[in-house]
């Protein structure tokens, strides 16, 4: 089970004073006034095999939130917690081998090709000075497998197109052979192909083989097909939480984002499908 | 990474091979001709033997030491590229070598005629120079975040060259036209370094570099994608980073102090070994060291011969093949 209790971490320029700020009063827009980011006392829990969704619009918490949770960065009060242990003693190493993280986009500096990138995520795994044995290369193997990317092994990862980068960082992440798997806005830069394929993608993982799945999305259908939880976020607190059936209603999605949407059960699709109709006059 | 086992041995087995020859065919080139067979005759005193004496005491030192040089310059340049997420940033990227330069300006400037143990005042300050400009760009890379900012740590850099390159341009202004022809030679650089050891002096910091060079190539290889993707990975990106900017800046000054600043070879030869074996680290790294030694031993070997009696300056010949290397990379990387 990962959780987080009572967290908070605001980030630095947020916290301190900004100089000059009142005299500068007049520029709305400037880098002094943008949304408070970070998150305030906040608490989720996600059980193991659980599927969740953060949503919240830009600026509320949620990447900060999925940071935290992957240990990525330390609450300045509270603790985060996986099967018992704090996330932040663990060791980078430890976590490693019960957390993985896909991140929105990756590039490589160097001309990797997608064999080594799955390979990577052996690292973990390996001692100081180890070399990959064939064990971590039926893994690797089998993950890009998994991924519906074996045949690409032998290409340079910088020649992929957008969806099969993303399938092979999943990819990556599934050789760490970690019980939790964290989506930070999988699907953003994604074409509308690719964001059906990574969800089916990463639901199956989610459904066959038991991974904990959170994922900080914008796209509410996305996470309606996907998440059988969601956590509503803004400005740093949460707002709402609970089986995305009860979660994700027109009254949330207009308190949230200040959209006026209709949501309806979706009976081709099998899940609860957000239409949004506009701004909302009064948010 | 696939077979990453047989590559390392294939490819270090091929560019040992390489150095080696290159090493040991350099010093039978030269002015004076010597006879390969005549050096090993064994059946001759050492005393005796001036072809011996020509290839040992003469040439071989320089060999080595444009093999110290092009090894530790090569291997600090993937190691920076890795750390800066960079395949266009070089071992003098950071300003390790301006502050090389500057302590042997000042040095020569000052006429500090002392040696230690074979040892010049000028290599002694030169590095000394790198230190203190490692030191500063740290502190700086250090001071601005919680962690270690490469992009600080880049900026930084690049600003402290400049800093430096103008107080060294000061220095040369108030020098004697003399000592000014000799700073201007320096930087040119130059591997005659008349003797052992100056190269056993530089050898302990190869070495420790080296041995960082040894734990590093993995985590380099996680770092490619990014901070937080290697951490998610078990990667203690900072302890990384501070390994592989504090051993490419020793290696960086041990190489400078020795051989002075000598441009290019710490991208020109990274980038060939990684189109021949790869993008993996713990193949690049170990292949350019080796690599880098073979190229700037026939580098010094043209410096030394295509104008002769005259000398050249090895970096001119460096920077001529360099220069429009680079070039074709930038053009090249879209």
């Amino acid at each position: 089970m990962l959780r987080a209790d009572n967290v908070t971490y605001v980030h630095r320029a947020a916290r301190a004073p900004v100089a000059g700020s009142r005299r500068g009063a007049g520029l709305s827009g400037s880098a002094d006034f943008r949304p408070l980011p970070g998150v305030q006392q906040v608490s989720v829990s996600i059980d193991r095999g659980g599927s969740v969704a953060l949503l919240g619009p830009n600026g509320s918490g949620k990447t900060t939130l999925l940071r935290l949770l992957a240990g990525l960065i330390k609450p300045q009060s509270g603790r985060v917690t996986l099967d018992g242990l704090d996330v932040a003693a663990i060791g980078r190493r430890e976590l490693a081998r019960r957390l993985a993280v896909v991140p929105q986009e990756t590039h490589l500096a160097f001309d990797f090709t997608v064999l080594e990138v799955a390979l990577m995520g052996r690292h973990p795994h390996l001692g100081a000075f180890e070399l990959e044995g064939p064990r971590d290369l039926a893994i690797a193997r089998e993950a890009l497998d998994a991924t519906g990317t074996a045949h690409l092994g032998d290409r340079v990862f910088a020649t992929l197109s957008g969806g099969e980068k993303q399938r092979v960082v999943i990819a990556s992440a599934l050789a760490q052979q970690a019980g939790v798997l964290l989506l930070d806005e999988p699907t953003a830069s994604l074409d509308l192909g690719y964001q059906l394929e990574i969800g089916a993608l990463v639901s199956r993982l989610n459904l066959e083989r038991g991974l904990t799945v959170v994922v900080a999305t914008h796209d509410l259908n996305f996470a309606a097909s996907l998440c059988r939880a969601l956590v509503l976020i803004r400005d740093g607190h949460v707002q709402a939480a609970g089986p995305t059936e009860d979660t994700l209603t027109a009254d949330r999605i207009r308190a949230l984002y200040g959209v006026t949407a209709e949501v309806h059960f979706h009976q081709a699709a099998g899940h609860l499908t957000v239409v949004p109709l506009g701004k909302a006059t009064h948010a | 990474m696939p077979d990453v086992r047989r590559r390392l041995v294939l490819w270090t087995l091929a560019f040992g091979t390489l150095a080696f020859l290159a090493v040991i065919g350099a010093p039978l080139v030269g002015t004076t001709r010597i006879d390969f067979a005549r050096v090993f005759d064994r059946s001759v005193r050492f005393a005796d033997n001036v072809d011996a004496q020509i290839f040992f005491i003469a040439r071989l030192p320089r060999a080595l030491a444009a093999a110290l040089v092009g090894a530790t310059l090569a291997a600090a340049g993937v190691v920076l590229q890795a750390l800066l997420r960079n395949p266009l940033a070089t071992p003098f990227t950071l300003g390790v070598s301006a502050g090389a330069a500057l302590g042997a300006m000042l040095a020569i400037s000052l006429r500090l005629h002392l040696s230690l143990w074979g040892v010049s005042a000028i290599t002694g300050a030169s590095f000394v120079g790198s230190l203190v400009a490692v030191a500063i760009v740290y502190a700086l890379a250090r001071a601005r975040h919680q962690g270690f900012s490469t992009n600080v740590l880049l900026l930084a850099g690049v600003t402290l060259n400049s800093f430096f390159s103008a107080l060294i341009l000061f220095v040369q202004y108030l020098a004697d036209p003399s000592e000014a022809l000799r700073t201007m030679r320096w930087l040119m650089g130059d591997l005659d370094v008349a003797g052992y050891a100056p190269i056993l002096a530089a050898l302990p910091l190869a070495a420790i570099a080296g041995a960082a060079f040894v734990w590093l190539p993995r985590s380099l290889n996680l770092l490619s994608l990014d901070a937080d993707a290697a951490a998610t990975r078990g990667v203690n990106v900072v302890r990384v980073q501070q390994v592989a900017f504090f051993s490419a800046s020793v290696a960086t000054g041990a190489a400078v102090s020795l051989g002075g600043p000598i441009g290019f070879i710490g991208i020109i030869v990274p980038h060939l070994v990684r189109l021949m074996v790869g993008a993996d680290h713990r193949v690049v790294l170990p292949a350019s060291a080796l690599v880098g030694a073979a190229f700037l031993v026939v580098c010094d070997v043209l410096a030394r011969t295509v104008m002769a009696p005259q000398e050249l300056p090895v970096g001119i010949i460096t920077a001529l093949v360099g220069g429009p290397f680079f070039l074709w990379l930038l053009v090249r990387q879209k």
